[in-house]
């Protein structure tokens, strides 16, 4: 249980890396669970290669669901948009390295959800272009 | 008039479990859901071993036994109330189901495309969603009684709505959030001058001091049992006689009629003519039993206790730097303290909290709009009952810290 609140989780959601709004981006996603107003979105801009250049994140939440963001969006920049559309749910707690009751477990995979939302959308986008 | 604590907390036997090794539980989300006392269980329990049987046609000894325990248990509810009759006490699944009741037989029957029903900014979901589904239908006109910056109706306010005609007056009668207990006598006098029908949420209010539809002349009550340390799954709507003979049938069903052809049927007499289908009998019989332990203890005395206890953990939240407690001072305010902590998530305060057995609540408790108006997601939200503790606060106060050490 106090492993839930580990250092990396708290240092995460107190001095978010990735927080913040790109303008422009080639994508743009957002989403809240509407059991407790947890709220993300995420920005994204993609190179001529198809990986991901930058991404942020911003929203309010619980530590959970920001940490995890942060820490999503820490691991998919610099890999292919193809790659990422594959990443589960355990991609995002072996980044968390916690264990989560199915409560929690929404505010942690907010982020993939809305990541993964969106990207979708963007490979539509990418294959008319 | 004071109760003893320590006798009321042996009748819970929930109350002695750990929710881990070492680690007893502190239970402040008595909001939520109140626990039981063996009486309660002990009555359901007993039923289902003795005297199980559907209620009303039997005419063996088992279905004359649960028809008696069924409907003494109306009786003590009705005696609980201060109402005229038991006829006036009708079982429903909840809070709930009273209010959607009232909205879809008496509204339905009665507003038109323009009318006025009057609810206020602090209501629950359940007594805002029933009059926003039939204003989508019929176009019925929604306005609320703001609630000021410290947690108040603004009455001003409700008495110029009031000169606008409205046909229904529906509000909470004590906030599960704030913990407003709100004048309920004054503005149900109000809303009769003003021409209105009134219905009053008692979620909240019926658990936790006594409320007498006669003295409050109220029109219509909506409670549930399980937040008055009864069960789960059957609630009341207290009704006048009048409005309730008036009204047409709400579900279909048995035990609703008096005779059924193919083509049309006439329907039962009150209060069975809302009660179609097999009610919740054990439940019944739980919830007269609850009804019987509280006012074996006393509901002043409960009261009392609630007061002092809500006024004790106020003291110690507000002391917390950090903290902003929300809704009225301890004079006007039941047994919720909801707040928020200026580092710390509320999910994050009541999964700390946890670790030490503290059971709270976290999120907008069903009154998002209220939320709203406080600019706020959420709030973490401790609840008292007549079984807690100030050792209990105490508890809750030390947690909080060991949040702020984890977030500060």
């Amino acid at each position: 249980m106090d492993d839930l609140y580990r250092e990396v989780i708290i240092e995460h959601y107190k001095n978010p890396a990735y927080k913040g709004h790109l303008d422009p981006h080639d994508y743009a996603f957002e989403d809240s669970n509407p059991l407790c107003g947890d709220h993300i979105e995420i920005t994204l801009r993609v190179d001529g290669n198809g990986n991901v250049a930058e991404a942020a994140f911003d929203g309010h939440g619980c530590a959970i669901s920001q940490a995890s963001a942060d820490l999503l969006i820490e691991s998919i920049i610099g890999k292919p948009v193809e790659d990422i559309k594959s990443f589960n749910r355990q991609h995002v707690l072996d980044l968390l390295g916690i264990e989560l009751g199915p409560v929690r477990l929404k505010c942690a995979l907010l982020s993939l959800k809305v990541l993964k939302g969106g990207l979708y959308g963007l490979g539509d986008t990418l294959e008319e272009a | 008039m004071t109760i003893n604590v320590s006798e009321i907390r042996a009748q819970f036997p929930i109350l002695q479990r750990e929710v881990r090794p070492g680690v007893p539980l502190v239970y402040l989300d008595s909001t939520a859901t109140a626990q039981k006392p063996l009486a309660v269980i002990a009555a359901m329990d007993d039923f289902y071993r003795r005297s199980n049987a559907n209620i009303h046609r039997g005419v063996h000894t088992l279905a004359e036994e649960s028809t008696a325990l069924y409907e003494d248990a109306r009786a003590k509810i009705a005696g609980f109330l201060h109402a005229a009759s038991p006829r006036q006490v009708i079982y429903t699944r909840n809070t709930t189901e009273s209010i959607n009741l009232v909205a879809y037989s008496w509204a339905r029957a009665t507003l038109k495309a323009g009318d006025l029903v009057i609810l206020t900014e602090m209501e629950h979901h359940s007594n805002l969603v029933p009059w926003q589904i039939l204003q989508a239908e019929r176009g019925i006109r929604l306005e609320f009684v703001p609630v000021t910056e410290n947690g108040l109706l603004d009455l001003e306010v409700y008495r110029q709505l009031l000169a606008q005609s409205p046909k229904l007056v529906a509000f909470t009668h004590m906030s599960n959030v704030l913990g407003t207990i709100n004048p309920a006598a004054e503005m149900i006098r109000l809303a009769h001058q003003a021409g209105a029908v009134t219905l009053l949420d008692g979620a909240q209010s019926v658990p936790h001091f006594a409320v007498d539809v006669q003295a409050l002349d109220v029109d219509f009550l909506a409670f549930s049992a399980h937040k008055m340390v009864g069960p789960t799954g059957i609630g009341v709507l207290y009704g006048k006689r009048e409005l309730l003979e008036a009204m047409p049938p709400f579900l279909g069903g048995g035990d609703m009629i008096r005779e059924v052809h193919l083509r049309s049927f006439k329907p039962n007499a009150l209060p069975y003519k809302f009660e179609a289908g097999t009610p919740a009998i054990a439940e019944a019989v739980g919830f007269g039993a609850a009804v019987d332990y509280l006012t074996g203890i006393g509901m002043e005395a409960i009261a009392a206790h609630e007061h002092a206890i809500t006024e004790y953990a106020l003291e110690r939240l507000e002391e917390i730097p950090g903290v902003k407690v929300f809704g009225p001072e301890a004079s006007h305010k039941g047994g919720v303290a909801a707040f928020t902590l200026d580092c710390a998530h509320p999910h994050d305060v009541a999964q700390i909290l946890d670790q030490d057995g503290v059971a709270v609540r976290a999120g907008h408790h069903c009154a998002q709009p209220l939320h709203e108006k406080f600019n706020i997601p959420a709030t973490t939200r401790a609840s008292f009952y007549l079984y807690s503790t100030k050792d209990e606060v105490d508890k809750l106060v030390d947690g909080i810290y060991k949040v702020k050490q984890y977030f500060g």
